[in-house]
């Protein structure tokens, strides 16, 4: 009995160092730096909350806070919607395992490039000489070429679309596809139309797999600072990117109360999800 | 034991090359110990080529290990790890800020063979004995301090450098002259609404400020006392200009690398922008027309230097000042000419220049053949004259210098709303 209990603690072991080491540490350590002071060149040790009183009164970061939030909620809609989609087409619709396969794979395809390549290869078809405005203006439906295509919130929003539903289709298909069939069957056999299956049945069953996609979107959106940069032609600025204006200045402890702030505010949207929906009990 | 054989010697042609050889005083350094000193040198992009350090390696034995880091990240090393580098590759106002921390040792102008032939403006702060001096952190009022270990910096030649100097350019505004079809002639069309949603300005603050302030002067708006020295009144108005223009559309975005500013401008979605001078020549790398155009208003300039860390001495000091001397010899000035920039010693890089190539680049003559880049792609035609002219028109043309301000913290904030409002 002892030697079994030695045993599980000895094999939880490696990961419990591995957390407490690389998670655990670095993030007290961010949370203590918060409060040390800086000049031009130096930060020393320091007990004061001057980095989060100039975070809290300055109206910029209100408004950069604002915005984080509004994209992370624009790109979890419509990310939700589209990854359904997608995960109810390949679950339901697709017959064979293969082809479920072949397609789930295309779906990774924005994976395939970095960061860089994808931000280049949007100028030539949202640009203004791009090929959606030179469509849009052969057809006759424009006289001038859109602005807001790029370098807006608009392709802020489309990237991160074209990102991250995949972390939507994932864990949604995955849920689908261990839907008992025999349940939808049943549904059908007591005269439920389409939409009320989808309705009332898989949507529930669904449920634990929509809240983790959306906790890895949502995450994802408001840590992000690369594609914000990127896409909005440095205009627009979210969270990530005051951390790393600030990193740059090296002002770490202004970063640090930056960064505790965004932790605790994406901490506290997942929590309230997690209440909303229980994904233990659910899987 | 035999002495090191300098193989400059061998590279080094002409008579010319000689007499400088001969000058050089060789100090008792034997080959087989320099072979193993390795110097760190910490910089920013702009002079970290890879081409380079083959050659030192090849020329004097020695092995010189490059990092590049942005400006600020080199800032902050160059002032607080002082032992991660033995020499400091950085421009003058970041030596500015740098220099107070006691991180670096002045240097010894008798040891530097070609000091009499470095340009007038890294010396007495004139380029040619009529000149007016500059706003902004001008390189001679950072470039001596006193004495060794000295932490002011002096107002005159002292016989201490600072930095040797190496690499400096004239910046300007960038546009694409097929699109515009008229001349531009000041900084003030930055912010013209002819041009609205098609301008662009560089997203670094300490730059992106004096850009807007050579605008905002251009445009009547301001009159600065000292643009490299603002107050936080002339900050608060000249960032509140570009804030408005910002909301009214004028910007379609803002670059922060040198690839964005060579895409915005090659794909046409940007007409005129702040920009650098080897991105003018990639974009014409790629068949497309893009000038970089010289303003009444003048030029805003840059300089950067080498520097050598306070901790060095010894046999790696020694082959600090060798890789000094070497640099100032030539080869490496004809290399930085190629792709746009000039050399602190412009003489010795003649030496490893073609006639063409030096007409063309430094004389502002028209080129007599193909101009090649340094990777080889041909960037201009025989008859093509540089944007600006000679080096005497162009240097001789510099409103202000890159600067680091007393409000520099004020300001940076004030950009941070700038870019997130």
């Amino acid at each position: 009995m002892r030697r079994a209990n030695l045993n599980s603690w000895l094999l939880a072991a490696p990961l419990t160092g591995v957390l407490v080491m690389f998670l655990i540490l670095p993030i007290l350590l961010i949370v203590a730096v918060s409060f040390w002071t800086a000049d031009a060149f130096t930060f020393r040790p320091d007990f004061q909350f001057d980095n989060y009183r100039y975070l809290f009164g300055s109206a910029v970061a209100w408004k950069v806070f604002g915005l984080t939030f509004m994209m992370a909620g624009i790109v979890w809609a419509v990310t939700l919607v589209i990854g359904f989609t997608i995960a109810f087409f390949l679950a339901f619709h697709v017959r064979t395992q293969k082809w479920q396969m072949a397609l789930f794979l295309l779906t990774t395809i924005p994976f395939w490039t970095s960061n860089i390549i994808r931000m280049i290869s949007w100028i030539p078809l949202l640009g203004k000489n791009g090929l959606v405005n030179q469509t849009l203006m052969g057809a006759g439906i424009i006289d001038e070429p859109l602005q807001w295509l790029l370098y807006s919130s608009f392709s802020v929003c489309l990237a991160f679309v074209h990102l991250y539903t995949l972390f939507m289709v994932v864990p949604i298909f995955n849920t689908m596809m261990r839907i008992d069939k025999s349940l939808i069957e049943a549904a059908r056999d007591g005269g439920a139309s389409g939409f009320q299956i989808l309705t009332n049945v898989i949507i529930p069953l669904s449920k634990p797999g929509i809240m983790i996609g959306s906790i890895f979107v949502i995450a994802l959106v408001m840590s992000d600072f690369v594609t914000t940069r990127f896409m909005s032609g440095s205009q627009l600025a979210n969270v990530g990117r005051l951390i790393s204006n600030d990193i740059g200045l090296l002002q770490y402890p202004s970063a640090a109360a930056t960064a505790v702030v965004l932790l605790i505010s994406v901490l506290l949207t997942i929590g309230a999800m997690l209440r909303l929906v229980d994904i233990r009990k659910e899987l | 034991m035999s002495k090191m054989r300098y193989s400059r010697r061998n590279i080094l042609k002409g008579g010319a090359a000689a007499v400088a050889a001969s000058a050089f005083p060789a100090p008792m350094i034997w080959a087989q110990d320099i072979k193993n000193v390795v110097l760190r040198q910490a910089g920013t992009g702009v002079s970290a080529f890879n081409e380079v350090a083959a050659k030192v390696k090849e020329d004097l034995g020695f092995t010189l290990e490059m990092t590049a880091l942005d400006s600020d990240a080199v800032t902050q090393r160059a002032a607080t790890q002082p032992d991660s580098y033995d020499i400091a590759d950085i421009e003058y106002w970041i030596c500015k800020k740098v220099w107070p921390t006691g991180n670096l040792q002045a240097m010894d102008i008798s040891k530097i063979t070609n000091y009499d032939k470095i340009a007038g403006t890294f010396r007495d702060g004139k380029l040619t004995p009529d000149s007016v001096i500059a706003q902004g952190t001008a390189p001679h009022t950072v470039g001596f301090v006193e004495g060794p270990g000295s932490t002011t910096f002096s107002t005159q030649d002292s016989g201490w450098m600072t930095l040797i100097p190496t690499i400096y350019n004239a910046d300007t505004l960038g546009i694409r002259p097929d699109l515009i079809g008229r001349p531009i002639e000041s900084w003030a069309e930055l912010l013209n609404p002819e041009f609205k949603g098609k301008a662009s300005i560089l997203d670094i603050s300490s730059i992106g400020i004096m850009d807007m302030a050579m605008v905002c002067e251009a445009m009547g708006e301001i009159q600065y006392a000292d643009k490299g020295n603002m107050t936080t009144d002339e900050i608060d108005k000249t960032i509140g200009i570009f804030m408005e223009a910002k909301k009214a559309g004028q910007f379609r975005a803002f670059w922060k690398s040198f690839d964005e500013s060579v895409n915005l401008m090659a794909s046409g979605e940007v007409v005129i922008q702040s920009m650098w001078s080897p991105a003018i020549t990639a974009v014409k790398a790629q068949g497309v027309p893009c000038v970089y155009q010289p303003l009444k208003e003048g030029y805003r300039s840059w300089g950067g230097g080498i520097g050598l860390s306070a901790g060095l001495s010894g046999l790696p000091l020694d082959a600090a000042y060798e890789y000094i001397n070497w640099y100032l010899s030539g080869w490496v000035g004809g290399f930085l000419m190629r792709q746009g920039y000039y050399s602190a010693v412009p003489e010795t890089s003649k030496l490893f220049m073609s006639e063409d190539e030096w007409g063309f680049w430094y004389e502002g003559k028209a080129a007599t053949g193909d101009i090649v880049s340094p990777g080889g792609t041909v960037i201009e035609q025989a008859g093509a004259v540089r944007d600006g002219g000679s080096f005497l028109d162009r240097m001789g043309k510099v409103a202000c210098w890159n600067s680091v301000m007393d409000e520099n913290q004020y300001m940076v904030r004030k950009w941070n709303e700038f870019v997130a409002a």
